[in-house]
């Protein structure tokens, strides 16, 4: 069954929902967030789509496999750790851009933690979603959505 | 010069790495090529030679993981060149051999990897000189020697015997491990040479009998001395080119030389004296009396093998001077011989089809050359003039005759031992040949074997008869440096010559002796044979492969009910077990460190919290009392979202942020699958459910102490300060938490993420199987 307020407001949610995930992601340096925090709330997002409309919808909004995005967190993680060796330090030494300011955001430190922190936010989407969209499967969500 | 030491066992392995995709190729023909690797190396260690000879030695070294005294040590000296001669040129032969004896066969290419990656283990052990390094090569042995015996893995007792073998001289390993790991320990050096010359602090150690019983289990393991003798014989499962190579020329005798190798080190006290030497002698005394009853051929050879290896651990037990002479020369006359015979025994195999002495009568004529090594290589082995195995007899005697009081029992070992592995030797390496020829009653028509196959044995066997007659040959370049490696002493020359042996004395007439039993155990042989099953039926039962096979299958019976206890398969078992051994661990560690004392700040408490760990507590008891899984679960969350607000009161946002998104995706996860689960029952029974109830709260009761204690305990403050004083200026990042987790621990988070993504993969196996059983389900 299909529940015309949950539609609309996921509507609204899935787009706030994923721009809020990735501010949490960048702030979280500095204030309570990171990627933990922000990949869960990126997962909330496709979750309700998924049982507002359909899990099959979610996975096309989604566009990538679950488990690829975890393995891509994972190397994404795992590259973050090569500069510090480059830089002739031990692996995973945070190596950091010069600081710039821009409008709207203010001062900017981009530097390998916020990568190794990406790496976070896509393991744990993917861990997410891949356990959602198994259990949802099992469970036959979208058949009782159908109906 | 010295980095050949590094090349020699380089290039074997790197044959042994190309030699599937060269069999490819080249089809058969790829064993000449790989046959060169051996040989080079040969060439290069031979024209060491005069260094050797000149009484010194080469060494190489190369820093590996220096922190743990692992470097990669190599060095030749006398010990290291003559067994590195042996390795390498029977190995050579033994390669073109297997070429002929396995002809065709489909996996040869994999074969010849397996056996130049043993010949290349191999020579790395003999000249390693580094005790972590020698470990190394010793257990690449015997792993690529379990390949090798179980090269026929389509049969299971072939499967069996390569298992036993492993099992046997890896656990042997084990121990010698934990021998070599005491001797750096005492000694402060793991380098073999440097130990070498601190045999004295080594035996004023307390540690010293110990060292001896765990370095003796490793090597006694390897070499087959009682009890560990029966692998041995089992071993020969293997096709014949390997107990040619790895069972009588090379793996047997690491042990022995491990024992020669820490000579300098462990002699002296009397208990390496005794120990080797009484161990030898028994081995060689029940060897030969199995060997007796055999009458596979190969079987008769496996056991003189094993009574060989007695022998020689026997002779460096008694460690006279006579006596490291007699082993050495013994050690290099068998290698010769055993070679030829056993690789004589699988060209018979070959060409006729069957290994049984009853049948094989009569070869000579159709076998002319294979016939002609194996008589050489059988008159050697008899120990008859002029061949080197006459030379090494007579310095056994020799090194006898010297003995006194009850060590002459020694003596009488090594005479009843001569006698009957002579009268082995004429019965493997004679009989098959002579006597009337009964060609029908053989399973193939025999003809000689091709060139491939009896090149190797004819060299060797030659070799044994040239080096007899013109025994300074080898007394300087090899025997003479390595028994002053043996001894720890310089290098002594000595005169070998074959006029000076033969003298009317003592070891002389023990000789005649020896060869007159010999005859007379030859003759008899069918009197034995007929014995055979009655013998070796009343005393396997009591034999040491009995007890090891009553070891195995209580093993094998232990590991399967502690499995069946405790992987039961059902989720509460496993919850229980783990619950109850946190429980225990946690009262274990509190009672023996710390204490149950703690003190509570109650003013830290204020209404807001206590009301709200009332509702949790209201909630969790409401959760375990309900039968509907929609209660369990807003009662399961209350909790959780009670968790959050602490976390949020005391001023932890991140996880209280973190807590609060968890416990929502949990409960939409959750509202998948209840509507598919079964109602909720109770099916324990009163009994099971009183005892959950005290595990459960036992733990609780044990969490609560544990978080008192934690907080009524004054941590160093430093740390938690230290780290917030680093994050801004060190990791350009205000919010600690995160700083700990992406920056300063990052290792460990990485860690994490890799969990929950194997966690991941596991659901979805789980997850697959639970749709294809629905679907199962659905159809039927």
């Amino acid at each position: 069954m299909k529940y015309f307020i949950l539609i609309q407001a996921s509507r609204i949610l899935f787009p706030t929902l994923l721009v809020l995930s990735l501010i949490v992601l960048y702030r979280g340096h500095n204030l309570p967030g990171g990627g933990f925090i922000g990949g869960l709330m990126a997962a909330t997002a496709f979750i309700l789509m998924g049982i507002s409309r359909s899990m099959e919808q979610a996975k096309r909004a989604l566009r990538i496999d679950p488990v690829v995005l975890m393995a891509v967190g994972l190397l994404v993680a795992l590259v973050s750790g090569l500069p510090g060796i480059l830089a002739g330090a031990p692996f995973m030494t945070g190596q950091w851009l010069p600081g710039f300011s821009l409008p709207l955001i203010g001062k900017v430190h981009l530097g390998t933690p916020l990568v190794f922190d990406v790496g976070v936010y896509l393991v744990v989407i993917g861990f997410t979603l891949h356990t959602t969209f198994s259990l949802a499967q099992l469970a036959h969500v979208d058949e009782e959505l159908e109906n | 010069m010295s980095e050949l030491l590094l090349v020699c066992p380089a290039i074997i392995f790197l044959a042994g790495f190309i030699a599937p995709t060269l069999r490819g190729l080249l089809g058969d023909r790829a064993g000449y090529v790989l046959s060169l690797a051996p040989f080079a190396a040969f060439g290069l260690i031979l024209s060491q030679g005069g260094l050797i000879n000149d009484g010194e030695v080469l060494h190489y070294s190369f820093e590996w993981f220096s922190s743990l005294g692992a470097s990669l040590d190599f060095r030749l000296d006398g010990l290291a060149f003559l067994m590195a001669i042996l390795i390498t040129g029977i190995g050579g032969f033994i390669v073109i051999y297997a070429q002929g004896y396995m002809h065709g066969h489909p996996n040869l290419g994999r074969f010849f990897l397996y056996l130049l990656s043993f010949m290349a283990a191999m020579l790395g052990l003999v000249l390693a000189d580094n005790l972590i390094l020698l470990f190394i090569f010793w257990e690449l042995t015997s792993i690529t020697s379990y390949l090798l015996i179980g090269f026929n893995h389509e049969q299971k007792e072939s499967r069996w015997k390569a298992l036993q073998a492993l099992l046997v001289t890896g656990l042997g390993a084990m121990g010698m491990l934990a021998g070599f790991v005491l001797i750096a320990h005492v000694t402060g050096t793991w380098q073999i040479s440097e130990i070498n010359n601190l045999g004295e602090l080594l035996q004023a150690s307390p540690l010293y009998t110990g060292i001896v019983i765990l370095v003796l289990i490793g090597a006694f393991t390897k070499s087959a001395q009682v009890p560990f003798h029966f692998w041995l014989p089992n071993a020969m499962a293997g096709p014949t080119p390997v107990s040619a190579f790895l069972h009588s020329a090379t793996m047997v005798k690491a042990g022995i030389f491990l024992m020669a190798r820490l000579n300098p080190a462990l002699s002296g006290s009397g208990l390496w004296e005794y120990t080797l030497a009484i161990f030898g002698s028994l081995t060689l005394l029940l060897a030969m009396f199995l060997g007796l009853f055999q009458r596979d051929v190969k079987s008769i050879l496996a056991y003189t093998t094993l009574g060989v290896l007695g022998v020689l651990t026997m002779l460096l037990g008694i460690g006279s001077e006579y006596a490291i002479k007699a082993m050495v020369v013994f050690l290099i006359g068998h290698a010769l011989y055993k070679a030829t015979l056993f690789m004589v025994v699988g060209s018979i195999d070959h060409e006729t089809g069957t290994r049984d002495v009853t049948v094989l009568r009569g070869l000579r004529k159709l076998m002319p050359i294979t016939a002609i090594a194996g008589g050489l290589a059988a008159l050697s082995m008899s120990g008859l003039p002029p061949f080197f195995g006459f030379i090494g007899k007579e310095l056994i005697y020799k090194a006898g005759v010297m003995l006194s009081g009850p060590e002459l029992i020694f003596l009488v070992a090594a005479l009843v031992g001569n006698l009957v592995m002579m009268g082995l030797a004429l019965k493997a390496g004679v009989g098959p040949f002579f006597g009337k020829p009964n060609h029908e009653a053989l399973p193939k028509k025999p003809h000689e074997a091709p060139w491939t196959m009896w090149i190797g044995p004819i060299v060797l066997a030659v070799a044994g008869l040239l080096i007899g007659i013109f025994p300074f040959w080898v007394t300087e370049y090899m025997v003479s440096p390595a028994i002053a490696a043996i001894k720890g002493t310089e290098v002594v020359h000595l005169d070998l010559a074959l006029w000076n042996l033969v003298k009317p004395n003592l070891p002389l007439l023990l000789s005649g002796i020896t060869v007159l039993g010999g005859i007379f155990v030859f003759l008899l042989r069918a009197r034995f044979w007929a014995l055979s099953e009655r013998v070796l039926t009343v005393i396997r039962p009591y034999g040491a492969e009995a007890m090891y096979e009553r070891i195995f299958n209580a093993t094998i019976w232990f590991s399967k009910a502690q499995t069946r206890w405790l992987q039961t398969g059902r989720l509460h078992d496993y919850v229980l077990m783990i619950v109850v051994v946190t429980v225990g661990l946690l009262f274990w560690a509190i009672s023996s460190y710390g204490g149950w004392s703690f003190s509570v700040d109650w003013a830290e408490f204020d209404v807001l919290i206590v009301g709200l760990v009332i509702i949790m507590i209201i909630a969790a008891l409401l959760a375990v009392v309900a039968n509907s899984y929609m209660t369990v679960l807003v009662a399961l969350g209350t909790v959780g979202f009670g968790v959050a607000l602490i976390f949020a009161y005391y001023g932890a946002p991140d996880l209280a942020i973190t807590q609060l998104l968890v416990e929502m995706l949990t409960v939409v996860l959750f509202m998948f699958v209840i509507l598919k689960l079964p109602k909720l029952k109770t099916l324990s029974k009163k009994a099971t459910r009183l005892r959950d109830l005290i595990v459960a709260s036992s733990f609780g009761a044990m969490m609560t102490v544990l978080l008192l204690k934690a907080i009524s305990i004054q941590f160093d403050g430093a740390i938690s300060e230290q780290l917030a004083e680093m994050s801004y200026p060190e990791a350009k990042g205000k919010n600690v938490v995160n700083v700990i987790l992406v920056d300063f621990r990052a290792l460990d988070t990485f860690g994490e993420i890799v969990v929950v993504a194997t966690a991941a993969l596991g659901i979805a196996a789980l997850v697959a199987a639970g749709l294809k059983k629905g679907k199962g389900a659905s159809k039927a």
